[in-house]
């Protein structure tokens, strides 16, 4: 099966924006919904449920946010939409502002895309010029205007509560939900939160029909899925394929084949081993924000799983015990391993830490961050297991 | 800190305090303009912040130290970011982080002495299908090999100093 080019093929300027204008909200609302697009940052909560909150809620103010703080290791697909496609990505916002009764959009853009800050600014500009943005859109009556805020450089803040509290000026720390951002979000204001991808899919929804959309992918998962490729692959880059589509399937795309691991989902995501890429993308199996890092024969499962430990133990923002706490007693059980002195016993107290940690941390970020502990210290039992000559050996 | 730059540094704070209506949701804004211009937030900065805010210096200490991109300590002039993601280690991050500690004759977390590069590691810049990917301040490297270490860092040199400044320009 060959790669599908949807989301990213042409799209009319503002096409999906003078659609949407001309429906009622609720209109916009069930348009959505009928596609059946979930969430595209990885958690995949269904968008139309997100909207038809936020649109319900009492509330003078509303704010819809763009989380444009692509952190996930190995996810580079927004980098391609924000460079490349940053029109529909405007209309994809303008939309979700009219659908929720927002007069603001906000995109939290991460810091360290901040040489796009400027192009995307000056695009910003252009469009208040056009009447795209600013009152009274396209003369539909509809006031609303967008504008970049930036982050400093914390993966915790692509949580959307934390991405608020950013915004507000405080430490990214997650909330405790509920109350859900839908309620009470930015500034105590009702607040949709989603993802860069989400927000253009929507923008071709609208242009384009939910009908066109649902004719990709599967039942639960419909639509096209951005991927990220990297790692030990021939052709590495975005590829946009519909949801369904199985590991062994990508593998081929990228000639990446002989791979003895692939990590879907990038840090946060699971290490899928050589025998199950039979298993296929999507929400009813392995939900994904798009990243696929293509792990070779040649490499060693430690090293990945030294990696991204090393990643949560620094990015861990520190508020809640579990994650805090076992990261690097989990890093510290991966230095064990590859000195080759690491009891069985002990492993499995680790893995009992990592399962203790999936349930009783507080956000995503902790919840997730003992997923490829987990799968690697499964699978790869045979390599990890009895090592001697202790750290270094592999270079030898 | 001379006290005409306390001075100074005092009404551009209240300035951006200003422009963001004294609210704390202008904080990171405030913070992050602090920074690019002082390449640090000084105790002094961040009292004048909490004070323009109206709220606890604490407060705005336990933002500055929340986020990898701001800083209580000076930075250098360029902060070399080398992205640490498996990607980029799968390209060959290693071989290239050695070489810019042997270029700068400094360790991962230190600055060089004559303030002009501060050498990070920093978590995945998205730049994964080209790795190993770095950042210097805002300008992005991709495909960077040790070899083209020596080369991006004597770029930096070079737009550096009176010479460049007279030009006009500016990097970062």
């Amino acid at each position: 099966m060959a790669s599908v080019i949807h989301i990213l093929e042409r799209y009319e300027p503002g096409s999906g924006l003078k659609k949407a204008l001309a429906m009622s909200r609720q209109d916009v609302i069930r348009a959505v919904r009928e596609s059946g697009i979930r969430g595209r940052g990885g958690a995949g909560f269904p968008t139309a449920v997100k909207w038809n909150l936020c649109a319900a809620a009492q509330f003078p103010k509303k704010f819809i946010v763009c989380n444009a703080d692509e952190g996930e290791p190995g996810t580079f697909k927004d980098r391609l939409l924000l460079s490349e496609r940053p029109g529909v990505l405007f209309d994809g916002i303008t939309i979700g502002g009219y659908a929720i009764g927002a007069k603001l959009g906000v995109i939290y853009l991460r810091a360290e895309y901040t040489y796009m800050r400027a192009g995307l600014e000056s695009k910003l500009a252009e469009r208040r010029q056009q009447g795209l943005l600013g009152k009274n859109i396209l003369g539909s009556g509809f006031d609303f205007d967008i504008e970049i805020r930036m982050g400093a450089g914390a993966y915790v803040c692509g949580e959307e509560t934390a991405l608020i509290e950013s915004l507000e000026g405080s430490r990214g720390e997650p909330r405790n939900r509920p109350p859900y951002p839908v309620n009470t979000g930015l500034v105590g204001a009702p607040t949709a939160v989603n993802n860069v991808e989400t927000l253009i899919a929507c923008a071709h929804i609208l242009a384009k029909g939910p009908e066109w959309f649902r004719r990709f992918g599967t039942d639960v998962s419909t639509g096209t899925k951005l991927l990220s490729v990297s790692g030990d692959c021939q052709r590495p880059g975005v590829y946009e394929v519909p949801w369904g589509i199985s590991v062994a399937e990508i593998l081929h795309i990228v000639d990446g084949e002989g791979a003895k691991a692939v990590q879907v989902g990038g840090a946060s995501g699971r290490t899928v081993p050589a025998r199950q890429f039979d298993r296929k993308l999507g929400f009813e199996d392995l939900a994904t924000g798009g990243s696929v890092v293509v792990i070779g024969p040649q490499r060693d499962m430690l090293d990945v799983a030294e990696n991204f430990l090393e990643f949560f133990v620094e990015e861990s923002c520190g508020q809640c015990t579990p994650c805090r706490e076992g990261n690097p007693k989990l890093l510290e059980g991966v230095h064990l391993l590859k000195q080759g002195r690491c009891s069985i016993g002990y492993l499995r107290e680790l893995q009992n830490l990592g399962r203790t940690m999936q349930v009783a941390s507080k956000c995503g970020l902790g919840q997730s961050s003992a997923n490829a502990f987990l799968d690697i210290t499964e699978h790869f039992r045979a390599e990890i297991l009895g090592r001697t000559g202790g750290q270094g050996e592999k270079n030898e | 800190m001379l006290a005409s730059e306390r001075e100074s540094l005092r009404r551009e704070i209240a300035e951006l305090a200003e422009k963001y209506e004294h609210k704390r949701d202008g904080m990171m804004p405030i913070l992050e303009a602090i920074q690019e211009k002082y390449r640090y937030i000084s105790d002094f900065a961040m009292q004048e912040v909490a004070r323009q805010l109206g709220v606890f210096p604490a407060e705005v200490y336990g933002v500055v130290s929340f986020y990898s991109y701001l800083s209580t300590e000076p930075k250098g002039r360029f902060v070399i970011r080398l992205c640490r993601n498996l990607s980029c280690e799968f390209a060959g991050k290693q071989a290239v982080a050695r070489q810019l500690e042997n270029e700068l004759g400094i360790c991962f977390g230190e600055t060089t002495r004559d303030r002009l590069f501060t050498l990070e590691y920093c978590n995945c810049l998205g730049m994964c299908d080209h790795g190993p990917a770095l950042l210097v301040n805002d300008d992005v490297y991709t495909e960077v090999s040790p070899e083209l270490v020596s080369d991006i860092l004597e770029h930096y040199r070079r737009t550096f100093g009176p010479t460049y400044a007279q030009k006009g320009g500016s990097h970062g």
